[in-house]
Formats: structure tokens, C-alpha cells, sequence
């Protein structure tokens, strides 16, 4: 691996059991600085249990993990400045308006008002949302709810956001806006953790793990991958090693 | 601290743009407590009865007009035969008939006692109790003030109702009510906006975010305390003003006790959120948990002495019972800190022991 490249995660022999069920079974992986990194795997596979440890708001069996290079034992409240995080359910609050989401989020990240008011006028413009400023979140649709929560989600600059199944829900194009989004914000040097059960959407990103039954099966570029399977797309590379672990 | 300011404002936001919340927060408690004062009442005025007299004297017209006069009672009719009673109850207006038996005044003063029957319609147990009650006291009065004038003097039991001479019920419902409320709003409201961001997942991005742990429970609890508060004065005022409740102690400590039973219920509602995930259950739990017990056991609308032992023991574990005990010693009675240090340290050790539970499962659920 070259030398040169900085590692923002590093997980090793990363486990986690629920009694006597193992959710991630010693999963060892290295997310680099700046790239879109996929996390793929069928519903159940261990994806959000993973990412869930990640973020710190489950702690891990056993094994060593560590965010932006702070230990997620003991530093998990530095960690918490620098990372972000929106879930699949594009978690806004529905009785408050669109600029009184933004606010908040960004309030408790700590910006000041000055940051709050020329970031969230900022934002509302790249989504044109300035004519829905204060409409309450219930009555905007998905769409720009997702792309509001992702917005938020990287309001106070964090080095890495963490994605769980950002697209569940959406229709093609809606997703493909909003995987636009996910390149600007990594243009602008985020690192972006991304799970996915869209295979299509695993061509977007820089490198991919697929997780089979808690295990990770493979690691490496789209490309390699399609290479290494003999298949056309990511779907075929996803039904084989799905269907080893079947046989197997 | 600025992070925290924020989360409290967006915790106001929540309520007031939620008018139900609103309804509840304020409506509740006006309307509670007029039903109680004014609907459930246990006084009755203006009884219809008949009366039966078979005597006419002089003693038997003084008692029927001192009755007559109490205000609690109006004549329907008087009858002119015993086997009248039956046909007037039936017809459902008369709640008592009063029979005065032959002879009345002769009787009473030759053999000192004379026959009178008070026969009430059971068909309302509580009210026919309560009439009778007033009708004996009425010729017991009567029979007070002719003895007196004799020799030996006969020793009648007297009764008086300390601090609540009128035995106003609305007395007994606002501590009550207060308990129930307070109760109410604290521990169900909580439990509900805890358990609507975990529904939301906004739980989850409040946990992921620097704010800690403790500062989103104490955000999310503090603007329930403040509108709790408002509401304990709103019912103390409306009973002091609308139905004439006194607060005869140190108004200080009645809201101090008040604040530490906000402060208990807000840390069960906070016990019963970490149990459940959704906002039904924690409705149901709040709901079918806490208020039946409340009003059954608490010794607010049911005397907890009567109980059989099983139920006493039960009502002892019920927090406002306690409560209800410190407010009815504090602004009846006009009790000092000194009377009510028991039941306020019972109600700490509530409130510790639903915080610690609480942590406890929190961590468990963190792991």
C-alpha cells in the first residue's frame, strides 16, 4: 500500500456480539484520507452495527478502533467535533422550519451566530431552498429532506461523515442529486463512509467493502473487483460472493 | 453552554408549535379541577323529602322546620300514611322520608325518647348516606338545645370537622388534582419527547453530536419543569380564588415541595423512556401505570385506611401519596417544614432511585 496515503480510520479485529449472535466478526479495514468509501452488504449483514461503532454510539466487543486517529474508547468526545452522521432516516424535526433545522444542528456543534447565519444562508441557496426558509419539514418532500439532512449533517466542516443508507426511499434520479452532493462535499476534502445496499451505487465511490454475514468478503476499488469476479457491474461482483458464502 | 441554550429553545419550539401539548400543558388542569370542585361534588343541597308525621306537636313541627331551614333539604311533600313511603320513593324525587312515630312530644318528655325513623333511598348509597348523616345531625342539634335545659344532663358525642368544617370536597380534590397533574404532565410529556426523537432518529444524531449524554436529558427535561411550575400555580390560584381553598403555610415551602415532586415525576417519566422505544407504549405505560394507581391508591378519592392490608402496602409504594399528605398538611392545616420532613425524604429517595435505574439502563443500552 503506498506509503504516502493517511489513513482517517483504522479497525482491527473489530467485534461485536449480540449475546451469541456476531453482528461484525473481526473485521479489519483502512479508510484513507479524502476518498468515498463504501461499506456494501445485504440487509443484516453487519453494515450499520459497524457504522453505529464507528460513530460512537455503540461501543465494540472487542478489538481496536480509531477516528481520525483518537482511540474510540477513550476519546470519544474529541471524536465527536470532528465526525458526522445522518441515519436513513433523515432525521430532521418535522415541527420545526427548514432554517430553524439548520440552526440547531449547527448550535450544537457549537458555531456562532455569525457562522449559523452566512452557512445556513449559503446552504439554502446551493439547494434552493430560499422560498421554503421557513416551512415547517413536514410539509417538504423527501427529496430535499434528504438532501437537507446530508447538508446539515456537514454544517460545522467535519473531516469524515458518516452515511447510513442515505438513499433508501428516494427515486434514481433524486439519488443520483444527491450522490453529486457526496462528491462536492469529498471535492472539499471530507472523507465520506458510506453504506449501501444499491449496488449502482458502489460504482461511485472510491473503494468498497462487501460485508457477507458479519465477515468482510472483499475490499478494493470497483474496478479491481469487477476484474477480479470476471463480472460486468457490481451486482454480478455482489451475487457471487454472496452466493460462496451460501454454498459454503 | 450556548449548545445547551439551544437545545432547551428548540425543546419550547417543540411544545408550542404542538397545540396538543399546549392543550394538555394548560387546559387540563382549569378543567380538571372545575369538574372536580363542581361536577363530583359530595355535598348536596336542596334534597327533596317527605315527611310523615303522625304526632303534629309542637316537637315534631320544630324539628321538620329546622330541617326544612338547613338549606340542605326541601319538602316534596308530606304524607298522611306510613304505606304512602313506599309509592313517594318510587317515583324517584324523594332521596328521604322522615317519620315521626305517634305521640312524639309526649313520649319525649315522659320516657325521654321518642320514635323517629329516617329512611333514605339507597338506591344512591353515597348520597342516601350522606342525607341521613345531615338529618340526624339536624334532630340531633334539636335534641342538644331542649336537654340542656334539664338535669342530669345527657352526654351527646359531638362532632366537628377540623380544618375542613364544611366538609367541602373540593378541599380534597386540589392537593388531589395537583398530584395527578403534576404527575401527568411531567412523567408523560417527558416520557414522550424522549421517546418521539428515538422514533425519529433524531436521538441518534443528538448522541453522535458533542452535546452529552446528561445535557440532552436535563435540556429536554427543563422546559417540562418550568411549565409544570406554572401549572402548580395555576391550580393553587384557582383554588384559592375560585373555590376558597386557603394556604394557610409558608406558600415557599408549598412550591418547594411542589418542585421536588415535578422533579420526581420528570425523573420517572425520564426511567420509563429509557425503557421503551416508542411513544405508545410510554403513553400506555404513563396512562394505564401511573394514573389509575394514582387515583385509586393515592388516598386522593378512596380513604387508603379502609383498604384491605395488601392494598395499604401498595398505596405506601405510590409517590403521591406523599405528596398529596405534604400539600393537604402544608395549606390546610398550616404545618411547618418540621411536620413533613418524612414524606419529603421519601420523595428523594423516589426521585435518586428512578435517576440511578435510569442511568443504569442507559448504559446497558450504550454497551
Amino acid at each position: 500500500m503506498d506509503s504516502m496515503v493517511e489513513n482517517i480510520i483504522t479497525v482491527k479485529n473489530l467485534v461485536k456480539k449480540f449475546g451469541h449472535f456476531v453482528a461484525n466478526d473481526h473485521l479489519n479495514f483502512e479508510v484513507r484520507k479524502g476518498e468515498i468509501f463504501g461499506f456494501l452488504g445485504a440487509n443484516g449483514a453487519g453494515k450499520t452495527t459497524a457504522i453505529r461503532i464507528l460513530c460512537g454510539l455503540s461501543y465494540p466487543t472487542s478489538g481496536e478502533v480509531k477516528v481520525g486517529g483518537l482511540d474510540i474508547y477513550s476519546q470519544r468526545n474529541d471524536i465527536k467535533r470532528n465526525i458526522g452522521y445522518m441515519s436513513q432516516k433523515f432525521s430532521l424535526y418535522d415541527d420545526l422550519t427548514v432554517y430553524e433545522n439548520i440552526r440547531f444542528y449547527a448550535g450544537i456543534y457549537g458555531l456562532s451566530r455569525k457562522e449559523i447565519s452566512t452557512k445556513s444562508a449559503m446552504l439554502m441557496k446551493k439547494l434552493g431552498l430560499e422560498d421554503a426558509k421557513d416551512k415547517l419539514i413536514k410539509d417538504v418532500p423527501l427529496g430535499w429532506k434528504q438532501k437537507l439532512a446530508f447538508s446539515v449533517a456537514i454544517i460545522h466542516d467535519p473531516k469524515i461523515v458518516f452515511l447510513d443508507e442515505p438513499t433508501g426511499g428516494v427515486d434514481p434520479i433524486t439519488r443520483r442529486q444527491f450522490w453529486n452532493l457526496i462528491f462536492e462535499a469529498a471535492k472539499d476534502g471530507i472523507t465520506v463512509f458510506v453504506t449501501t445496499h444499491y449496488m449502482d451505487e458502489a460504482e461511485y465511490c472510491d473503494r468498497v467493502t462487501i460485508m457477507v454475514d458479519g465477515k468482510i468478503a472483499a475490499l478494493d476499488t470497483p474496478s479491481a473487483l469487477k476484474k477480479t469476479y470476471s463480472a460486468s457491474n457490481m451486482n454480478d461482483v455482489f451475487l457471487k460472493l454472496a452466493r460462496v458464502k451460501t454454498v459454503a | 453552554m450556548k449548545r445547551f441554550i439551544g437545545f432547551v429553545i428548540k425543546e419550547f419550539y417543540h411544545i408550542f408549535r404542538d397545540y396538543r401539548t399546549l392543550m394538555i400543558l394548560f387546559g387540563i388542569p382549569a378543567a380538571q379541577l372545575l369538574l372536580f370542585g363542581y361536577v363530583i361534588t359530595n355535598e348536596i343541597k336542596d334534597a327533596r323529602i317527605a315527611i310523615y308525621d303522625s304526632s303534629k306537636d309542637e316537637v315534631t313541627r320544630k324539628i321538620s322546620e329546622k330541617i326544612l331551614s338547613s338549606g340542605y333539604f326541601i319538602l316534596e311533600k308530606n304524607l298522611t300514611n306510613y304505606s304512602q313511603i313506599g309509592p313517594t320513593f318510587r317515583e324517584g324525587n324523594t332521596k328521604l322520608v322522615i317519620v315521626f312515630g305517634s305521640n312524639f312530644a309526649k313520649k319525649l318528655q315522659q320516657e325521654g325518647k321518642a320514635d323517629l325513623q329516617i329512611l333514605g333511598d339507597a338506591s344512591d348509597p353515597n348520597t342516601a348516606n350522606i342525607l341521613v348523616n345531615y338529618a340526624s345531625g339536624i334532630i340531633n342539634n334539636y335534641l342538644v338545645s331542649i336537654n340542656a335545659e334539664q338535669i342530669p344532663m345527657r352526654i351527646i358525642p359531638e362532632v366537628r370537622m377540623q380544618y375542613n368544617p364544611a366538609l367541602k370536597s373540593v378541599f380534597m380534590f386540589v392537593p388531589g388534582i395537583m398530584a395527578l397533574l403534576l404527575m401527568l404532565i411531567s412523567a408523560l410529556m417527558t416520557s414522550l419527547s424522549i421517546t418521539r426523537e428515538k422514533e425519529l432518529g433524531t436521538m441518534e444524531l443528538l448522541l453522535v453530536s458533542p452535546l452529552r449524554p446528561i445535557q440532552i436529558i436535563i435540556g429536554k427535561v427543563i422546559p417540562y419543569v418550568l411549565l409544570a411550575f406554572i401549572d402548580s400555580c395555576i391550580i393553587l390560584g384557582m383554588g384559592k380564588f375560585v373555590f376558597g381553598v386557603p394556604i394557610e403555610g409558608n406558600i415557599v415551602l408549598l412550591l418547594s415541595e411542589s418542585l421536588l415532586y415535578i422533579t420526581m415525576a420528570l425523573s420517572l417519566g425520564i426511567l420509563i423512556s429509557s425503557i421503551t422505544n416508542s411513544q405508545q407504549v410510554a403513553m400506555t405505560l404513563s396512562l394505564v401505570a401511573l394514573m389509575l394507581p394514582i387515583i385509586l391508591l393515592s388516598g386522593f378519592i378512596f380513604p387508603v385506611e379502609n383498604m384491605p392490608v395488601i392494598l395499604q402496602v401498595l398505596c405506601h409504594i405510590m409517590p403521591p401519596k406523599y405528596f398529596i399528605t405534604i400539600i393537604k398538611d402544608i395549606m390546610l392545616k398550616g404545618n411547618s417544614f418540621i411536620y413533613v420532613w418524612k414524606e419529603t425524604l421519601i420523595m428523594i429517595l423516589f426521585t435518586v432511585t428512578f435517576i440511578m435505574m435510569s442511568i443504569k439502563k442507559f448504559k446497558i443500552r450504550l454497551a
